[in-house]
């Protein structure tokens, strides 16, 4: 009775010649038949067969992290291979000294990016960032005890790393020294020193060479910055922006950054197209690593944290440091690599600019000596 | 009926060239031309492009990166966050497109507006506004740590985040069509007898499943792309709170190509499996009478 009626409504319908979209014929089915068919359709059977396995899956992930304890380790961009390779060897270590099970989880980003995470909430039991500012900035919202960086060793520092050249083959520019890089037509590949840690070391060294070279001064080394960032003709937000830019559209004549990054663009974008050029002097890019307290104390996880940022000073953590062309602070373990690491006479960011947060206040705020040379 | 009003037009359009209505042959060519031109410059070439890529270096590494358990994460993460969310929009979508299209009441417009706020806000700003509810500096972040509920960077702040993107998908598709087609059979069953209940699940549920369907493909597809609110959200914790775009960046970024595109290929295969199946399912139904 119903689906007769229903057809007669619909017959009058056409008849009144209404333009329908395909989709519509399927009023010509009976309804009765149309509700059966929908309910067998596969969409509305996929989610259901879809989250069975899925929700078994994560019932288990969350079953399992309370067998063990994992620690977060948030970290910059370029380190995942080091920390692939530190975290079993921490875990295999702390196994077999204490008989508990630690696993470490890993997140990577751009180092403003992961801190602001960490701000907002990203429960870290360890931050290894590449410069003191950002664990500052922690330190400043109470997550981390203010005297982080007199907690380890060396600055709290495990390992450093410079800034470097990145040539094209056989070097057809001549680049030796930071005063090639202010040659007329010259380009130079620098990220923005405002948004990357590679851009604020190449700034700074820069700065820095100039300064402390014979006769320099300030207005001396803001008169090269100035020539050198006239010789920028694009400037990328990140590190592995410059990176692409240069190794892979081939644009520049040289690119300026860390050791461990030029080695592995070399090794992996290169192709056999690039060589690494060693200046004389160049800035020491400390990479600082911290105990998130406010974390590990809610956590239960100090004790853990602790063992895993002191295994960074081991000779195990030093050798893995070192294989990834970060030069290890353990004298041993660096003169068994020297090789790897040619000597330079290397700058602290407060020989080179009177320390990280006179750096921040004179050259990177808003209308500091950066924006004065670069938005001219 | 519609037979005579069709026919002046029919035998225009199938005589084709000889018709004044035509254009003449070598712009109807430039004009494919152009078409196929773009389409294969636009579509064609940058599909290709990933799955060349994906290959280049062989099958064996292409599928070496599904055996990286961060990729089988990622993309268990990445069917969950579909999962959850497509069923819930499509839900929503429905009850809301019903509730525009078939009754009036005031606020309707606002209603409106609100359904397309996700396309009009750039997925940034969709990921920070959950952070800025449920971040620890957030409104209710102290209340959160303090009954030590995770949202954001963890799996509900990824699930959150895709449910506000994808939010209008369904709707967006269904509103148009309930429209056009008035609510005229809603009150013919209605006048019949038939409950409320009975009049949404035979009169009008029918009349709009291809474009329900259609709906919940795209809000599926964009469910498993999106990259911008979920990368706010995600904390980029390998193996636990990366999708499967997130996991294609970091890849990138690593120097991992191959991995990165076979990923990337995953994803475009997954896409085209779904249109294939619309298409499929369409054209199955179409033809019978």
């Amino acid at each position: 009775m119903y689906e007769n009626t229903r057809s007669a409504m619909l017959r009058f319908q056409c008849a009144s010649s209404i333009p329908r979209q395909a989709v519509r014929k399927t009023g010509l089915y009976g309804a009765g038949i149309c509700f059966l068919k929908l309910s067998m359709h596969p969409l509305l059977i996929i989610p259901i067969g879809r989250l069975r396995p899925l929700l078994a899956a994560l019932a288990f992930a969350s079953g399992a992290a309370h067998a063990e304890t994992t620690l977060l380790n948030v970290s910059y961009d370029v380190t995942r291979e080091l920390f692939k390779e530190v975290n079993p060897a921490f875990s295999a270590k702390w196994k077999a000294e204490t008989g508990e099970t630690v696993s470490i989880n890993q997140s990577h980003g751009g180092s403003s990016k992961q801190v602001r995470a960490v701000l907002d909430g990203l429960e870290a039991d360890v931050v290894t960032m590449n410069q003191s500012t950002d664990i500052d900035v922690l330190a400043a919202a109470g997550l981390v005890d203010k005297q982080w960086e007199s907690r380890f060793p060396e600055n709290a520092a495990p390992f450093t790393s410079t800034i470097v050249f990145v040539v094209r083959k056989g070097n057809p520019k001549k680049i030796k020294e930071w005063v090639d890089l202010v040659r007329e037509g010259m380009q130079v590949i620098i990220p923005n020193p405002k948004t990357s840690g590679n851009g604020r070391y190449s700034y700074l060294a820069a700065w820095g060479v100039a300064r402390k070279a014979a006769g320099g001064s300030d207005a001396v080394a803001k008169d090269f910055v100035t020539k050198l960032f006239k010789n920028v003709p694009v400037l990328d937000s990140g590190g592995r922006g410059a990176t692409t830019t240069f190794a892979q559209r081939g644009i520049g004549d040289v690119l300026l950054t860390f050791e461990n990054e030029a080695v592995l663009t070399q090794k992996e974008l290169g192709g056999g197209g690039l060589q690494i050029v060693y200046p004389s002097s160049s800035i020491l890019a400390e990479a600082p690593i911290a105990v998130v307290d406010k974390v590990v104390d809610k956590r239960g996880t100090r004790k853990q944290a602790e063992a895993y940022l002191r295994f960074l000073y081991s000779p195990a953590g030093q050798e893995l440091a070192a294989k990834h062309s970060l030069r290890p602070r353990s004298p041993e373990v660096l003169a068994k690599h020297a090789a790897a690491f040619p000597q330079l006479n290397l700058l602290s960011i407060a020989d080179a600019a009177g320390g990280w947060s006179q750096a921040q206040k004179t050259h990177f705020n808003d209308g500091g000596i950066f924006d004065q040379i670069y938005l001219k | 009926m519609p037979r005579q009003l069709q026919n002046p037009v029919r035998p225009a359009v199938a005589r084709g060239a000889a018709s004044p209505l035509a254009e003449p042959a070598w712009v109807r060519w430039l004009l494919i031309a152009a078409a196929l031109g773009f389409l294969a410059l636009f579509l064609g070439l940058p599909l290709a492009a990933v799955f060349i890529e994906a290959f280049r270096k062989g099958v064996s590494t292409y599928l070496a990166a599904f055996e990286d358990p961060d990729a089988w994460a990622a993309i268990k993460l990445t069917l969950l966050t579909a999962g959850i969310a497509v069923p819930l929009n499509l839900v929503f979508g429905l009850a809301a497109a019903w509730c525009i299209t078939k009754f009036d009441f005031r606020g309707k417009s606002l209603l409106i507006t609100f359904i397309d706020l996700p396309f009009a806000v750039s997925p940034v700003i969709s990921g920070l506004i959950y952070v800025l509810l449920f971040g620890a500096q957030g409104w209710f972040g102290p209340w959160l740590a303090a009954h030590d509920i995770k949202i954001i960077f963890a799996v509900p702040g990824i699930v959150l985040a895709s449910i506000f993107v994808t939010f209008p998908f369904v709707a967006r598709e269904l509103i148009p069509l309930m429209q056009s087609q008035g609510s005229d059979e809603e009150e013919a069953a209605v006048s019949l007898g038939a409950t409320g209940w009975q009049t949404f699940w035979h009169v009008t549920l029918p009349n709009v499943r291809w474009a329900l369907l259609y709906g919940v493909i795209l809000c599926n597809a964009r469910a498993m792309g999106e990259f911008g609110a979920v990368s706010v959200v995600s904390g980029h914790i390998r193996g636990k709170t990366n999708t499967l775009p997130l996991h294609v960046e970091i890849l990138y970024n690593e120097y991992n190509f191959v991995a990165a595109f076979a990923c990337a290929s995953l994803l475009a295969f997954l896409a085209i499996v779904t249109l294939v199946l619309k298409s499929i399912i369409e054209g199955r139904h179409l033809s019978k009478p």
